[in-house]
């Protein structure tokens, strides 16, 4: 299969991949010449998760919960050679039928046997773990942590198996295979498990609402991936992995020992169910009789058409072509090209996630998010029928309380965000009907008040993605 | 609108401790610490830098939404200190981090290593600076604002309606 054909379907998922939302420099041999002449990254070291995205339409998430050290250490000793770095996902990634990360929580570094003087080290925001941090998040009302699912909010969740495979089959053969090996080690208990699949159509990634996906990715500076245009300079790799130079020029010291944290990540989990039929109702409500309304109001939400297109570049229309083109579909900014916010609402969703030119330090808040949606689709015209469906994904980055935890309170959850006064992000910010949308208008703006919540916080923690020498250390091979 | 001796009336967790409450006045700060002895010209002398910043850039301590700083030298029989405060229209918490990547680009920071306590590593010890500053924080227990809760971009806009006004009048002489 031709590299180009290849990435057509590697972008047509809905999980993790995408090759094509970035433009990889060559083949994959020239990509690894790249990377060895660079000699920054440790490719052969990174969790292949951190910068690699695989063909998948499907995964499986599994939480799991160590009841005895040394049954953890095995555990993690027998799946280490599934986790691959990016270098082995890179060479491999054509014949590959599935592909496995492994993350912890501080609670399962501590099951696995890491002395309290390392556990101590880590930042605080980590070992208190996403539970108690949840008041700031925002993860109150029907968003709080007593009503998540699946044990993500006990103190015995410890790790996470990340699954993502071609397809269904593959997935059922891994997930088999895993459940075996788990048979082995009885003091590994799994918690709970999340299935993951992309829904048609399948050419292009898109979450339940119908929103084109992952059109604004940062890549980390040394990778081999570029940036598409409008999605801002390569972000020093300190940013995302422990034991680089970050955006401040410097190098933050690490966790200890090294060796379980150089090369590591931090990633915030999140659950969010999407209420399908809430919205479409919305839609209805507010965007008249007519799809070109309901649509308009959609894209108000977003920012950006459910086609990809920013309404930047198209406020008036959609334009299809527009959102399919990596080259032009994240080519825009706001400070000149939009600063009343006439074609992105200021509290729009795009805007808060990525306030590109309006915000300072913006490269020191990037985020990578790797995830998938869950549950079946909703058919169009079909009501609201309360299965749960959403998203699941994981937000990498080198510091949760700078980047996952600032978006989360600031650009998510603060109702004065550049100056609104009453507003949250209306698609996932923690909505109680007691807040509104503006949509700055000529001659008059629209207010919408009593925004309902679309989307609901299911489970979330957070974990801790250790480089391949530090899953070796954990296991206690080396 | 008087305030409670720890600053706050209802503690309200932020991503590096409390909350300190907005007040008609909007958000205060004050940061009180001992010079190191010998430093008071260096403290002095950076005042001119700031100032030169400014006329450079008028947007440069944009970042920081502030509505005034105010920075004092005092002694009163217990060695010089030196007084940082400055009104914002947001709790520091929120863009602290913002605050100290403008403080080094800017120099400010230089100022701050006169002080006593200053953590030493503090390029690449965020939450050490951060620490700094809430030790130091004197939260106010009186706050009064003549024009209340009024942002500086509400106070900019006005402003520009008023230029706008007057020269849509001009021309209609």
């Amino acid at each position: 299969m031709k590299r180009r054909d290849f990435n057509r379907l590697a972008l047509g998922i809905c999980l993790s991949p995408i090759l094509t939302n970035a433009k990889l420099i060559g083949g994959t041999d020239a990509l690894a010449q790249e990377t060895r002449r660079d000699g920054m990254l440790e490719l052969d070291d990174l969790q292949h998760i951190v910068i690699t995205r695989v063909p998948a339409l499907t995964g499986r998430y599994e939480f799991l919960s160590f009841r005895q050290a040394d049954q953890g250490r095995a555990w993690l000793s027998g799946i280490l050679d599934q986790v691959a770095s990016v270098q082995r996902a890179r060479e491999s990634i054509e014949r590959e039928q599935s592909w496995v990360s492994v993350a912890f929580t501080w609670q399962g570094l501590r099951a696995l046997g890491v002395d309290q003087q390392a556990l101590g080290t880590f930042p605080e925001e980590f070992r208190q773990g996403m539970v108690a941090r949840a008041e700031m998040l925002g993860d109150t009302g029907r968003n709080h942590p007593d009503r998540w699912v699946g044990g993500l909010a006990s103190p015995n969740l410890h790790a996470v198996a990340i699954l993502f495979a071609r397809n269904g089959a593959e997935r059922e053969r891994a997930t088999r295979k895993h459940q075996t090996f788990l048979a082995r080690t009885p003091g590994v208990e799994v918690l709970s498990s999340l299935d993951l699949d992309g829904f048609p159509p399948f050419d292009y990634a898109h979450e339940h609402f119908g929103y084109r996906d992952r059109l604004s990715e940062p890549q980390i500076e040394g990778s081999g991936l570029e940036p598409t245009p409008g999605s801002g300079a390569s972000v020093k790799a300190g940013e995302f992995i422990l034991g680089q130079v970050d955006e401040s020029g410097e190098l933050v010291p690490l966790p200890k020992p090294e060796v379980l944290s150089r090369n590591g990540t931090f990633m915030a989990y999140r659950r969010l169910q999407e209420h399908v039929g809430a919205f479409r109702d919305f839609l209805r409500q507010h965007g008249g009789p007519t799809p070109e309304g309901q649509e308009l109001i959609a894209a108000k939400l977003m920012g950006r058409w459910r086609s990809g297109a920013p309404l930047v570049l198209a406020p008036e229309k959609d334009d299809p072509a527009l959102g399919a083109d990596y080259q032009r579909n994240n080519n825009f900014s706001y400070s000149k090209m939009d600063p009343q916010g006439y074609a992105v609402p200021l509290g729009a969703h795009i805007r808060r996630m990525n306030p590109r030119d309006t915000a300072a330090s913006i490269q020191r808040r990037r985020m990578i998010r790797r995830g998938a949606t869950y549950g079946p689709p909703l058919p169009e015209g079909a009501p609201e029928d309360g299965v749960d469906r959403g998203i699941a994904a994981f937000v990498l980055c080198g510091s949760l309380v700078r980047q996952f935890e600032f978006a989360q309170n600031v650009w998510i959850n603060d109702p004065n965000f550049h100056e609104l006064g009453n507003e949250r992000d209306p698609l996932i910010g923690n909505q109680d009907g007691t807040f509104d949308l503006t949509i700055p208008k000529r001659p008059i703006r629209k207010k919408i008040t009593g925004l309902p919540a679309f989307t609901t916080l299911k489970g979330g923690a957070y974990f801790f993605l250790p480089g391949i020498n530090a899953l070796r250390y954990l296991a206690g091979q080396s | 609108m008087a305030i409670p001796k720890e600053g706050y009336f209802k503690l309200e967790q932020g991503r590096y401790g409390p909350i300190f409450p907005r007040t008609p006045a909007n958000y205060g700060f004050t940061v009180i610490a001992k010079v190191k002895p010998g430093r008071e010209s260096a403290i002095r002398e950076y005042g001119k830098t700031i100032e030169e910043a400014v006329k450079a850039n008028p947007n440069v301590l944009a970042p920081l939404r502030l509505h005034y700083l105010r920075w004092v030298m005092f002694d009163v029989g217990s060695g010089l200190h030196f007084m940082y405060q400055g009104i914002f229209d947001t709790d520091f918490d929120k863009y602290v981090e913002d605050a100290i990547a403008l403080f080094n680009s800017t120099g400010i920071t230089t100022v701050f290593v006169n002080l006593e306590g200053w953590p030493e590593d503090w390029r690449t010890n965020t939450l050490a600076v951060i620490k700094f500053f809430r030790d130091h924080q004197r939260p106010s227990f009186l706050e009064y604002g003549e024009y209340p809760y009024v942002t500086a971009d509400e106070v900019r806009k006005s402003l520009s309606v008023k230029t706008a006004l007057s020269t849509m009048l001009d021309q209609m002489q």
